[in-house]
């Protein structure tokens, strides 16, 4: 029996944390994330949980923490955002590097500078080659959900990778919304007990971690690191169609939302893609044949499959809540491009646009904008720009 | 029971040879003399800042480490070992390891990770109370990167960033007192100490920090043959000389409790700590004469401040 409640995006992950009943959890306090280690440490004072909450002196202390449990043979959890996650960043490397399948609840945030607390994606995009696997979440639900299919994915042995979570900071992070969560333990059934195969608390056979690993074998580590994510994304296939069998809530790589008829298209990650389907149902009402495709998994980028849905389209707008400030279009974009290209599929006309920056909102109305340029384009055929902002005054 | 050097001898080696530190270097002997203090039944977890130590003791695929070793990174290894205990802490207590003996927490860096770049880490960890020995092998430099100065380099050597000009005669400021601002934690057992003689100092010190309950820091004296520019076999002569100019005054606070372990019956001037060092070569040149006073002078006040320490908290009682 699942549980009806209404919490917050960030109660959401704290709840699934709270489940997931980690050894570890260290973290440091960033707004939107903050809530996060707030909740869980109250899980703690009041002893629902088993967990060591360490509450470290930085963010880079939070992931060295993690990686030390987590390594240890433990399962380690933190939560983050924006210079929280930049400070880290040394550290994202060590743990994929290590192989440690950790887990991070990232709520976005722009990265400084200028300091800015609301929500884009400048964090985790420019993470996105920490060889984390990154999964992002368009509401509270898809968080807690993601959260509590993040372990599995990463501790399977053909993976052995961290994690991160992703959701809009303060759009989903702290607006209230009803949730269905599920039973403490179905949740414990499904993720298992963590048995990692050598890890440092075992006295019986001491391990070192962590060498000086010269061009005689680094090599070697890094092509195998690049095979786990390979592999991730039949894991995450596998351990979604469990999840869909345990709470009827099936996930893929990406989400089709009435792409079945549609001409053109917009790409776009989480909150955002709410909106976008309310865009989307009320054009449909004016017999215009729109449809959306929004990433769950960004990491790894699920090439083939991504071109193969936009494949029929004629346009294609792709929406980055980062800029890669490359003068080429957002992250995004250049993946999404870059997956038609290497793929051999040359038929959609594609279109870049950046926006939402620093928080700025992102209305229906600009969505429209966004759907009546790929109309224009489906019919002339013509690109009048590539690159694109929308939504800023120029 | 007493030490004896003979039974601490024959226990069994936890820090194997074959490494690749220098010949000379004092930071695998403080290394070996720490580790020897564990019971044979305990287990160890160990983490390493990124340094000389790391990088010449655990060689893909190749390691020195007999206990559990982790490498993280420069500036971590207080964080990351804080970690592994509190997975520890956890795991003992839901029951996920039962295994016999205690396993023990011990963090190394060098003064260039602890003093300088690993500072807050270290901080953080001994603030948040876990039970983990930090270990500084203080050799006074960034050795590993070639020699540059650190906040633990003397006044006055010569480092590849603090280099001996026309206008300048090496490092311009004092070395940062860590163990002090370590004492300031408020932490259950901090000292000072140096491998000399038959090691009972450095034995008895790690003894002491492991087997105490909370966080323990030890700050020892790590001679570098390269950085401080004297002949590999005279290593153990350096580090005499330290202890007997009160250089580095060998020391422990238990409890905010300050005890001196050894005051030299006939306290050498600084110079001869200096003089055997190529990096202070040029502090003997007829025109850096006020240079050497300056460092007796300096030497002097911090070892008179260390006494009055010892007489202040004299009355204190300790529970050892």
């Amino acid at each position: 029996m699942s549980i009806r409640d209404r919490l917050s995006g960030n109660e959401a992950v704290a709840y699934a944390m709270k489940q997931i009943n980690p050894d570890v959890v260290a973290a440091f306090p960033i707004t939107p994330s903050t809530e996060v280690p707030q909740y869980f440490s109250n899980y703690v004072a009041d002893g629902k949980v088993d967990t060591e909450f360490v509450p470290v002196e930085s963010e880079h202390s939070a992931m060295s923490a993690c990686i030390g449990a987590e390594a240890s043979g433990g399962r380690a959890m933190t939560a983050t955002s924006a210079n929280g996650l930049a400070l880290m960043w040394e550290l994202l490397y060590i743990a994929s590097g290590s192989r440690l399948p950790i887990v991070m609840a990232c709520v976005n945030r722009a990265l400084s500078g200028p300091i800015n607390i609301h929500n884009d994606h400048s964090d985790s995009m420019g993470a996105r080659d920490s060889g984390w696997i990154q999964l992002y979440s368009e509401n509270n639900q898809e968080a807690y959900d993601n959260m509590i299919m993040a372990h599995r994915i990463g501790e399977h042995p053909d993976v052995l990778l961290p994690v991160m979570v992703c959701q809009d900071g303060f759009i989903t992070s702290h607006a209230i919304e009803n949730i269905e969560l599920i039973e403490d333990d179905d949740v414990k059934r499904f993720i298992g007990e963590y048995k990692p195969k050598d890890y440092l608390l075992n006295k019986s056979n001491p391990v070192s971690m962590g060498p000086l690993d010269h061009f005689t074998h680094y090599f070697e580590h890094k092509r195998q690191q690049a095979e786990a994510m390979r592999n991730a994304k039949e894991v995450i296939l596998q351990v979604s169609e469990e999840f869909y069998k345990l709470t009827g809530r099936r996930y893929g790589l990406f989400e089709e939302y009435k792409t079945n008829d549609a001409e053109v298209c917009i790409v776009v990650l989480n909150s955002t893609a709410g909106t976008a389907k309310y865009v989307v149902d009320k054009m449909r009402q004016n017999g215009k044949k729109v449809g959306l495709i929004k990433p769950r998994v960004y990491r790894p980028f699920p090439v083939y499959e991504i071109s193969k849905a936009l494949a029929e389209f004629k346009a294609v707008a792709v929406m980055d809540k980062a800029d890669s400030f490359n003068g080429a279009g957002g992250p995004l974009f250049t993946d999404v491009t870059s997956a038609m290209v290497s793929s051999e599929t040359l038929g959609p006309k594609f279109i870049n646009y950046i926006y939402g920056l620093g928080g700025r909102d992102v209305k229906a109305d600009d969505i429209e904008v966004i759907y009546n340029e790929l109309i224009k384009i489906a019919n002339t055929g013509k690109v009048d720009s590539v690159y694109n902002y929308i939504g800023v005054r120029e | 029971m007493a030490y004896n050097l003979k039974e601490v001898a024959k226990k069994p080696e936890r820090f194997t040879g074959g490494h690749r530190m220098c010949a000379g270097c004092g930071a695998p002997i403080v290394i070996r003399q720490v580790l020897r203090a564990l019971k044979p039944e305990d287990h160890a977890v160990i983490a390493s800042a990124t340094g000389c130590l790391e990088v010449s003791t655990f060689l893909y695929p190749y390691t020195a480490w007999k206990d559990s070793f982790i490498h993280c990174a420069f500036e971590n290894s207080a964080a990351t070992i804080a970690g592994a205990e509190a997975a520890y802490t956890a795991m003992k207590r839901s029951g996920k390891i039962k295994q016999e003996g205690e396993t023990k927490f011990i963090a190394f860096g060098g003064d260039g990770g602890t003093y300088d770049i690993g500072l807050q880490a270290l901080s953080g960890a001994v603030e948040r109370g876990h039970d983990f020995v930090y270990v500084c092998y203080d050799n006074g430099a960034y050795m590993n990167t070639g020699i540059q100065r650190s906040s633990a380099t003397p006044m006055f050597a010569e480092t590849t960033t603090s280099p001996v000009g026309k206008v300048s005669p090496g490092k311009q400021q004092w070395r940062k007192e860590l163990t002090e601002i370590m004492v300031k934690h408020n932490i259950p057992y901090v000292a000072q100490s140096a491998a000399t003689g038959n090691m009972k100092d450095l034995y008895e010190k790690a003894e002491k920090a492991i087997y105490t309950k909370g966080p323990a820091f030890l700050n020892v004296l790590a001679p570098c043959p390269r950085g401080w520019r004297y002949e590999a076999t005279d290593c153990m002569i350096v580090n005499k000389l330290a202890i007997d100019t009160c250089f580095w005054p060998l020391y422990e606070v238990i409890n905010g409790k300050y005890i001196i372990n050894y005051k030299p019956k006939n306290k050498l001037p600084v110079v001869e700590f200096l003089k055997v060092q190529g990096r202070f070569r040029h502090l003997f040149k007829k025109e850096n004469e006020d240079l050497l006073v300056k460092i007796q002078e300096e030497v002097d006040k911090r070892w008179e401040e260390l006494l009055l320490q010892e007489e202040l908290t004299s009355k204190r009682e300790i529970d050892n």
